[in-house]
C-alpha cells in the first residue's frame, strides 16, 4: 500500500511541514508542529516507507535524533516529551543489538523490544484518525446554521451568568484597577450665572443671608471666587444691600423691600 | 391561570396535524435542540405522540427540499439551514468559519471523547506528549468538562466531553461516534 505521510500529519491542519533538502542526508524541517513524538515517529516511518510492524529501528532512531537536534524553538515541556521518546528509541535500538540472553526463558525471548512501541503507535494512530474525523464533523457542522436566541426570561443575559462568571469578571476588574493610576480631575460644576441664580433664590427665600455662612458652603477656591463675584454682581444689579452690623462683624446680604422704592 | 386552563382544554382536542404544527413551532423558537421529553412535558402529550409528530415533520422537511432541515443533535431536535447553503448564508451573515482547533487540541479531544472519563496522565500515555494547554483550550471552549476525581494516587481530575461538544460536532449522542476500533482497520492497512 502506498503510504501517504501527509494524510494525517498535515493535511487537515494546513500546517504543512516544509521540508527543504539541503543535501542528501540532511533535511532541514521547518516544524509544521507535530502533535507529539508519536506523530513525528509515524511521519518518519512513513517517510521511510517502512512497515510499522517491522520498524528499521536504527535508521528511524537516527532520523528522529537528527530531527530533535534541529528543533530549537520548542517549549520545554514538549521538548521533554520528545526527548523521552528519543531515550526510548535508543533503548530499543541497544536492546536489539544485544545478543539474546541464553539463560532467558523461552517465551521471554519471543518478545520483540519494538513491540511496546508498535502498540503505542497503533493506539495513537487510532486517535489521530479520530481527531481527523472530529475535524471533518466540526467542518460540516460549521456549515449548518441554527436560529439565534429569542428573548425570554430564561434567556435573559443578566441572570444567565454563573457565580464563577461573576468571580472572573470581578477578578479582572480588580486586576485592572491595580495598575490604574488614579488621576482625579475636578470639574467646576457651577458657573457664575448659576451661582447668581442660587444666591438670588437664597436671599429672596431667607430675606437675609450671612456672607460668611454662604462662603463657607463653597468647596473650592474657584467656587469661592465665583461666589464672591456673584455677591458683587447681585448687589449691583438687584435690590440687595450689604449690611454690617458692627465693625469686623459678619456681613449680611439683605433684600431691599421693593415696595419702598 | 385561566390561560393555562384553556391550554389544557385545547390539548385534549389537539389533532395529529395540530400537534405537528405546535412541535415545529416550539423547535423553531428554541435556540437549543429540544428533547422529546421536554416537548412531551410542555405539550402534555405522551412521548409516542411526539415521536410520531417529529417523524411526520421530518418527512415533510425531506420532501419539501427547502432551505431548512429538521435534525437530531445533542439529544434533541433542531431546525437549521441545509449544509449545502452555507456559502450564501455566510455571505449574508458576513461571517467566516470560526477558528479551528489545533492539531494537539483535536487529538486531545479525540482521546477524551473515546476514553472518558479520563485523566491527564492517561491522555499523556496515549498521545506521548503533554496536553495541558490543549486541555485548557478545550475547557475554555466548553467542549470538555471535569467529571470529578479518580480515586487513585493523587486523585487526578477526570475529564469528559460536554453537551457543547455534541452541538459543535453535530452528534446526536456519544454513541454516534464511530467506534475507535473502526479506525484500527484504517491503520492496519498501512
Amino acid at each position: 500500500m502506498q503510504p501517504q505521510p501527509e494524510k494525517y500529519s498535515f493535511d487537515f491542519q494546513k500546517e504543512t511541514a516544509e521540508i527543504v533538502a539541503e543535501s542528501h542526508d540532511e533535511l532541514r524541517i521547518k516544524i509544521g508542529e507535530f502533535a507529539g513524538p508519536l506523530d513525528l515517529l509515524l511521519y518518519l516511518i512513513r517517510q521511510e516507507q517502512a512497515d510499522i510492524f517491522d520498524i528499521p529501528i536504527a535508521r528511524i532512531t537516527d532520523e528522529y535524533l537528527n530531527y530533535i537536534r534541529m528543533m530549537k524553538s520548542l517549549d520545554i515541556a514538549v521538548a521533554a516529551d520528545f526527548l523521552v521518546m528519543a531515550a526510548q528509541l535508543i533503548e530499543i535500538k541497544s536492546k536489539m543489538l544485544l545478543p539474546r540472553d541464553p539463560l532467558a526463558e523461552e517465551d521471554e525471548e519471543i518478545l520483540d523490544p519494538r513491540q511496546e512501541l508498535v502498540d503505542r503507535l497503533l493506539e495513537y494512530e487510532k486517535f489521530k484518525s479520530a481527531a481527523q474525523m472530529l475535524y471533518e464533523k466540526s467542518t460540516v457542522e460549521q456549515a449548518v446554521f441554527a436560529r439565534g436566541k429569542i428573548e425570554s426570561d430564561e434567556a435573559n443575559a443578566e441572570i444567565s451568568a454563573s457565580v464563577f462568571d461573576l468571580l472572573t469578571v470581578f477578578q479582572k476588574v480588580v486586576a485592572r484597577h491595580k495598575d490604574e493610576v488614579k488621576l482625579e480631575i475636578q470639574r467646576e460644576e457651577i458657573s457664575l450665572a448659576e451661582m447668581i441664580r442660587n444666591l438670588k433664590k437664597r436671599i429672596f427665600e431667607e430675606a437675609e443671608l450671612s456672607l460668611l455662612a454662604f462662603f463657607e458652603e463653597m468647596h473650592s477656591h474657584r467656587e469661592l471666587v465665583t461666589a464672591f463675584i456673584a455677591v458683587l454682581e447681585i448687589v449691583r444689579t438687584e435690590n440687595v444691600k450689604l449690611v454690617q452690623k458692627k465693625t469686623f462683624g459678619d456681613i449680611l446680604l439683605k433684600r431691599v423691600e421693593t415696595a419702598k422704592t | 391561570m385561566s390561560e393555562h386552563a384553556t391550554e389544557m382544554a385545547e390539548q385534549t382536542v389537539r389533532t395529529p396535524t395540530e400537534l405537528v404544527a405546535v412541535v415545529e413551532a416550539i423547535i423553531f423558537v428554541s435556540d437549543e435542540p429540544v428533547t422529546v421529553k421536554l416537548l412531551a412535558e410542555v405539550l402534555e402529550e405522551d412521548k409516542q405522540a411526539i415521536d410520531a409528530a417529529i417523524e411526520q415533520l421530518s418527512a415533510e422537511y425531506e420532501t419539501r427540499e427547502g432551505g431548512l432541515q429538521l435534525r437530531e443533535v445533542a439529544g434533541g431536535w433542531q431546525i437549521a439551514t441545509r449544509t449545502e447553503l452555507h456559502e450564501d448564508i455566510r455571505n449574508y451573515l458576513k461571517t467566516r468559519p470560526s477558528a479551528k482547533l489545533s492539531l494537539a487540541s483535536l487529538e486531545t479531544l479525540a482521546v477524551i471523547a473515546y476514553k472518558q472519563p479520563v485523566t491527564v496522565p492517561e491522555i499523556l500515555e496515549i498521545r506521548g506528549v503533554q496536553s495541558a494547554s490543549a486541555i485548557k483550550t478545550l475547557l475554555e471552549k466548553r467542549l470538555i468538562v471535569t467529571k470529578g476525581h479518580k480515586e487513585t494516587v493523587g486523585r487526578p481530575m477526570l475529564y469528559g466531553t460536554s453537551k457543547e461538544f455534541l452541538l459543535q460536532f453535530g452528534l446526536k449522542d456519544l454513541t454516534e461516534l464511530p467506534s475507535i476500533e473502526d479506525f484500527e482497520d484504517l491503520t492496519k492497512g498501512l
